[in-house]
Formats: structure tokens, C-alpha cells, sequence
């Protein structure tokens, strides 16, 4: 097994169990952090596939920004916090089936055709940071803008929405 | 380098992580998580084609780009909503919210 092949195991079952132990795991901080461990292990991937900079941006968007906004989210509502109540809906025993199911049709479709394996000779050492620099802003310049209005139409709509209402309060 | 079916293994294994988490998970916040598994799924999916594809090209990247900040905007309207209904409900549970319906 080469040296490649074995990390990419490490980070394979890295992500897998970690992901399990968020949608499994009782208490909703801990599902949070085994969330960010689950994106360090997708970014590990990002790099095995000659995906730097995409890895770096997983790194600080997903594990440093998403992960602590969830949570943020979970502190600010204390409830969920308390292990007692049960965190899983009635709908399990049938939401398991139907996972497994779904995981099985894609595996079959996945096996049942080979696909052209053409890896890049030797990305890693050219780096995927400048052609990805250049491709967003000449082809792709129109969803590239179009992506930072709608984050800021995001950005303004969490706010409006999440702003507490004074009642008789007017604006 | 590993066959290209291997990533799309461990994809597809994510996305059904996820997929389950949204159908099991209580509270909101929860399903907002695994559907943040559910997109990392098809973005580890789309740099392997990138890094595999008969042609080689960026675009699978670009495009990963692309799902992560729509990721990042959901998340954040998302959770502006979850606070939102625990101001006015004081739970989080999705399956108490039935507000609208009949």
C-alpha cells in the first residue's frame, strides 16, 4: 500500500466516523465538534486530490466559521443543550432503512461502471491556486459576483431575522 | 492514486450520513448540520471529478467554491431562523413546529 493509500484511509475513516458520531451522539456540543473533526477529514481529501486551496478554504470557512456560528446557535438556545430530552424523532427505525437503502443504490451505480482515471501529472508541485485564480476571474466573473451579492443578501437577512422585536418599537 | 470509485465511495457513505441526520435529528440545529454533511458529500464528489475527469480542468473547484459559500449563506439564514424560533416557540424541536400546519 502506498503512502497515498494510506492516508487516504486515515482521512477516509476520519471523516466517516466522526460524521456517524455527529448524527448519532446524544449531546448536541459534542455532535458540533465531532462536525469540524469530519471537515478537517474532508480537507485532508481536498489535498489528496490536488485541492489546496480548496482545502484551505475548508479549513477556514467550514471547521472556523460554520462550525462556531452552530455553535453560537446552540448556546443561544439553552434548551437543546440539556441531555435529557431525546435529540432523535420517532421516525428512526424507518429513516435507517431508507439511508441504507439510498447508500446501496449508489454504491451499486458507483461499482457497476469504471470511470477514466486520468490523474494530473503532478498538480501538487504546479499548485491549483493561480489556474483557480484566473478561472474565477475570467470565465466564471459573472457567478463569482453574483455569489458575494447573494452573500450579502444572506448577511442582511439573518440579521433582519434574528433581530429581537421590541414591541411598539418603530423603524 | 487511488481509483476515483474509492472517493465516490466515501461520498456517498457522507451523504447518507447526512441523509439519515436529517431524518432522525430533533432540533433544527442538528438537521442544519448533517445537510452541511450533505454538501460536503457532493463537493468531495465534484473535486474528484475535477482531479479525474477526462479533461482536465478547474471547473469542478470553481464549482466547489461556488457550494461553499452558498453553504456559508444558508448556514447563516438558517440559524438566524432557529433563534428566531426559539424567541417565539423557547424549543428548537421540528417536530413540535406545526404551526402552519392543518
Amino acid at each position: 500500500m502506498t503512502g497515498q493509500g494510506v492516508a487516504f484511509a486515515v482521512l477516509a475513516a476520519i471523516t466517516i466516523i466522526s460524521a456517524l458520531l455527529v448524527v448519532t451522539i446524544k449531546n448536541i456540543v459534542r455532535s458540533a465538534l465531532f462536525l469540524a473533526l469530519s471537515f478537517v477529514g474532508v480537507a485532508g481529501l481536498y489535498i489528496l486530490l490536488n485541492a489546496e486551496f480548496l482545502a484551505a478554504v475548508q479549513v477556514l470557512i467550514y471547521v472556523g466559521a460554520i462550525t462556531v456560528l452552530m455553535l453560537f446557535a446552540i448556546m443561544l438556545t439553552q434548551q437543546i443543550m440539556s441531555a435529557k430530552i431525546s435529540q432523535t424523532t420517532e421516525w428512526f427505525w424507518l429513516a435507517l432503512p431508507m439511508a441504507l437503502a439510498m447508500l446501496a443504490t449508489l454504491i451499486f451505480f458507483f461499482a457497476m461502471r469504471t470511470y477514466p482515471v486520468n490523474p494530473a501529472p503532478d498538480a501538487l508541485a504546479v499548485g491549483t491556486t493561480m489556474p483557480l485564480a484566473e478561472a474565477l476571474l475570467k470565465p466564471y466573473l459573472l457567478p463569482f459576483e453574483l455569489a458575494s451579492f447573494i452573500l450579502l443578501a444572506a448577511l442582511v437577512g439573518a440579521i433582519v431575522i434574528a433581530r429581537e422585536e421590541k414591541p411598539g418599537a418603530t423603524d | 492514486m487511488q481509483p476515483i470509485n474509492c472517493y465516490l465511495g466515501v461520498s456517498a457513505i457522507l451523504f447518507c450520513i447526512g441523509l439519515f441526520g436529517v431524518m432522525t435529528r430533533r432540533n433544527a440545529v442538528g438537521i442544519l448540520m448533517s445537510i452541511e454533511l450533505m454538501l460536503n458529500a457532493a463537493n468531495l464528489n465534484l473535486v474528484a471529478f475535477s482531479a479525474y475527469g477526462p479533461k482536465h480542468g478547474l471547473t469542478g473547484q470553481v464549482f466547489a467554491v461556488f457550494v461553499i459559500t452558498i453553504a456559508a449563506a444558508e448556514a447563516a439564514v438558517g440559524l438566524a431562523i432557529v433563534v428566531n424560533l426559539y424567541m417565539n416557540a423557547k424549543h428548537v424541536n421540528v417536530d413540535q413546529v406545526n404551526l402552519m400546519k392543518w
